[in-house]
């Protein structure tokens, strides 16, 4: 059995607006084990960014952890100060590839500084050992090492990607959270992207959580995929199974509604409505307003997740 | 096979740079962004055609030429057998324009944030001098919203776009498209922006509009999954030029142009157990800029089936291989 690098219990992540409290992390539990891809998807605004800004102990303000526990490699991270967070836990142990590339690098810096300044200040590093670490990780990235001494403008929005994914591992992190790290590429760029990271998932072994709204993209790369619904998992098991076999009527609807390029579909599925709001979801299941299903106990109970098949749990009335 | 409902014959859009101090007084020639660069296709009544490529190919300057937002460096455009690259007159201008409407990508720019619905609906209606009153026109607001299943109506009216869903938000749009029951309409990435599931509703929706209303369309996107979902004809189109076209499936089953072979290759499929095989691409490095054009084919830098002599000498020309499926490649049936 394979260690859990990261384990995830019971969290709650709530915003606090001036409207109201928004659950946008509500009440998840999961583990990631060594050298595993797990995939992350949902629609936008069902708190799947959320959650991987949390994992990072940076919820964004207002929001705050109000519950659960983080373990990464079995330190508890929940509760710890922000100056223990900032130099032990933060790209050290658990780092983040951030969505659009084209914004996450400072334009008046290289490369060569932003990459090597957190080695420096990190870990006293002198100047020229963090020079040759970074050019390693470019290299490695598939960029020519030179580029440390390029400007941001002067990559194409692929180059700018592949460094934002070295800065990510940089520090030898012992998971790697990738939130839409493909999503303002173009497809053969994206290709590339996913590429690469297949190839780091096999070299370096390494555990990441890569969030995602398109399914496709997830299958392939992810090991395991999980379902957020309104700030929730609602399904969670191999990609396989969650693919073939959905037990949840929402992953089956979202299946259904990507179109596939090489089969005729007459009609594509869609699901009417929207997500709820989550200041105030849904009693019972928060997916009963849009479920074909649903049943007078939907409405009433919050379903919990159950084992369908081995490790491949769901949260639904029908089972 | 019946008239074209619109016709693009050689079309050209460039851009130009701009120059220097030193070079203007130098008398350096300008240079310029070859946008569009050549582009001939004809589009048939109630069809669906769809222009796919990827950013910065000209997919999109091409449906600016064709709603008149941009004025063509070359070429013509004909609607109907009318030349339309001429018209110029306020009133021609607005005539075309009630034939051909434009449905823009992001719903969330593309609506007036201080209209309310039944403003950014009676908009078109009032510049084009259409209902004479205001229940008149309240009346084709309410039917237009129907259409695109916005309802109940009288509960949309009065909102303003940002109390609206992405997915309600892009059904006005096309809803204010629709209006003046136009002819043509060129959708920009119409569903890029939205979540899968309310993506596939939109598509629907407009597919069902083509069958009720008989609108045309002209399908701009990136997305080879949802073109051959939605489209009958494709052209893929690469540094403002057509290097494939022919019918929708058709060109996926069975791609002659190797650009389409790589943006084919490219696309994510949802076949998990193929998770940890490396895809192979067939292309190499990346998009030239499309000020510097390269010589021959404008595809042999990334091509890996490029031969010396001829691919980096000879400009393609386009050819019908099969019956009606068209490429622009040297090498076709060669690699």
């Amino acid at each position: 059995m394979t260690k859990n690098v990261l384990e995830v219990k019971n969290l709650k992540m709530y915003y606090f607006t001036t409207k109201g409290v928004v659950k946008a992390v509500d009440d998840l539990t999961f583990n990631l084990k060594k050298g595993e891809v797990m995939g992350l998807a949902g629609e936008s605004g069902c708190g799947k960014s959320s959650l991987g800004f949390t994992l990072m102990g940076m919820p964004t303000p207002p929001g705050k952890i109000v519950e659960g526990s983080i373990k990464i490699e079995g330190r508890e991270i929940v509760g710890l100060p922000d100056d223990v967070l900032r130099k032990e836990i933060r790209w050290e142990k658990i780092s983040m590839i951030f969505q659009g590339a084209m914004n996450a690098l400072n334009p008046v810096y290289t490369v060569g500084y932003q990459m090597t300044e957190p080695l420096i200040y990190h870990k006293g590093m002198g100047e020229e050992e963090a020079l040759d670490r970074a050019q390693r990780y470019l290299e490695l990235v598939g960029l020519d090492p030179e580029i440390v001494y390029r400007y941001p403008h002067e990559l194409s929005g692929g180059m700018k990607q592949r460094v934002v994914i070295a800065m990510a591992l940089l520090m030898e992190p012992s998971v790697v959270i990738a939130d839409e790290p493909t999503t303002a590429l173009d497809v053969i760029v994206q290709a590339q992207i996913i590429n690469l990271m297949k190839r780091l998932k096999k070299e370096l072994g390494l555990s990441m959580i890569f969030i995602t709204h398109d399914l496709s993209i997830l299958a392939e790369i992810s090991d395991r995929i999980a379902i957020m619904y309104a700030g929730k998992i609602v399904e969670i098991g191999d990609s396989e199974k969650v693919y073939y076999e959905p037990a949840h009527p929402y992953t089956q609807k979202l299946l259904a509604a990507i179109p596939r390029l090489h089969e005729d579909v007459d009609r594509l599925e869609f699901i009417p409505g929207q997500p709820p709001n989550l200041i105030e979801p849904p009693k019972g299941c928060r997916f009963h307003p849009r479920c074909p299903y649903v049943m007078q106990v939907c409405k009433e109970q919050e379903p919990e997740l159950k084992e369908v098949d081995k490790d491949h749990y769901a949260a639904c009335w029908l089972l | 096979m019946a008239e074209p409902i619109l016709k693009v014959e050689n079309l050209k859009k460039y851009f130009p740079l701009k120059r220097g101090l030193l070079d203007s007084l130098r008398g350096k020639p300008g240079k310029f962004v070859h946008a569009v660069d050549g582009v001939n296709f004809e589009i048939y009544k109630q069809q669906v055609f769809a222009l796919v490529g990827e950013s910065g190919c000209g997919k999109s300057t091409t449906g600016r030429l064709i709603v008149k937002l941009l004025e063509p460096t070359d070429g013509r455009i004909y609607l109907e057998g009318q030349d339309v690259t001429t018209i110029t007159t306020k009133e021609e201008v607005l005539a075309y324009r009630r034939k051909v409407q434009m449905i823009f990508q992001d719903p969330f720019a593309s609506l007036n944030p201080r209209f309310r619905i039944f403003d950014v609906l009676e908009e078109p209606l009032l510049i084009h001098g259409i209902g004479e009153t205001r229940a008149e026109r309240e009346e084709l607001i309410y039917r237009a919203l129907e259409m695109v299943k916005v309802t109940p109506p009288e509960d949309y009216i009065s909102r303003f776009p940002h109390m609206l869903s992405g997915g309600q938000r892009q059904r006005v749009a096309i809803a204010r498209a629709l209006i003046l029951n136009p002819e043509f309409i060129v959708a920009d990435e119409p569903v890029s922006m939205l979540d899968v599931s309310i993506r596939a509703e939109i598509l629907e929706l407009m597919k069902e509009l083509k069958e009720k209303m008989g609108v045309t369309y002209l399908y701009i996107t990136h997305d080879m999954s949802t073109a051959r979902y939605f489209a009958d004809w494709m052209a893929v189109m690469y540094l403002g030029r057509i290097v494939e076209i022919g019918p929708a499936k058709r060109l996926i089953d069975n791609p002659l142009h190797p650009y389409t072979r790589a943006l084919l290759a490219a696309v994510p499929e949802p076949k998990p157990e193929r998770r940890n095989i490396i895809k192979e691409l067939p292309i190499k490095g990346e998009v030239p800029s499309a000020v510097d054009i390269p010589s021959g084919c404008r595809f042999h830098p990334r091509c890996i089936y490029a031969q010396k002599g001829l691919c980096d000498v000879k400009q393609p020309q386009l050819i019908e291989y099969e019956h009606n499926h068209w490429a622009e490649c040297h090498l076709v049936g060669k690699y």
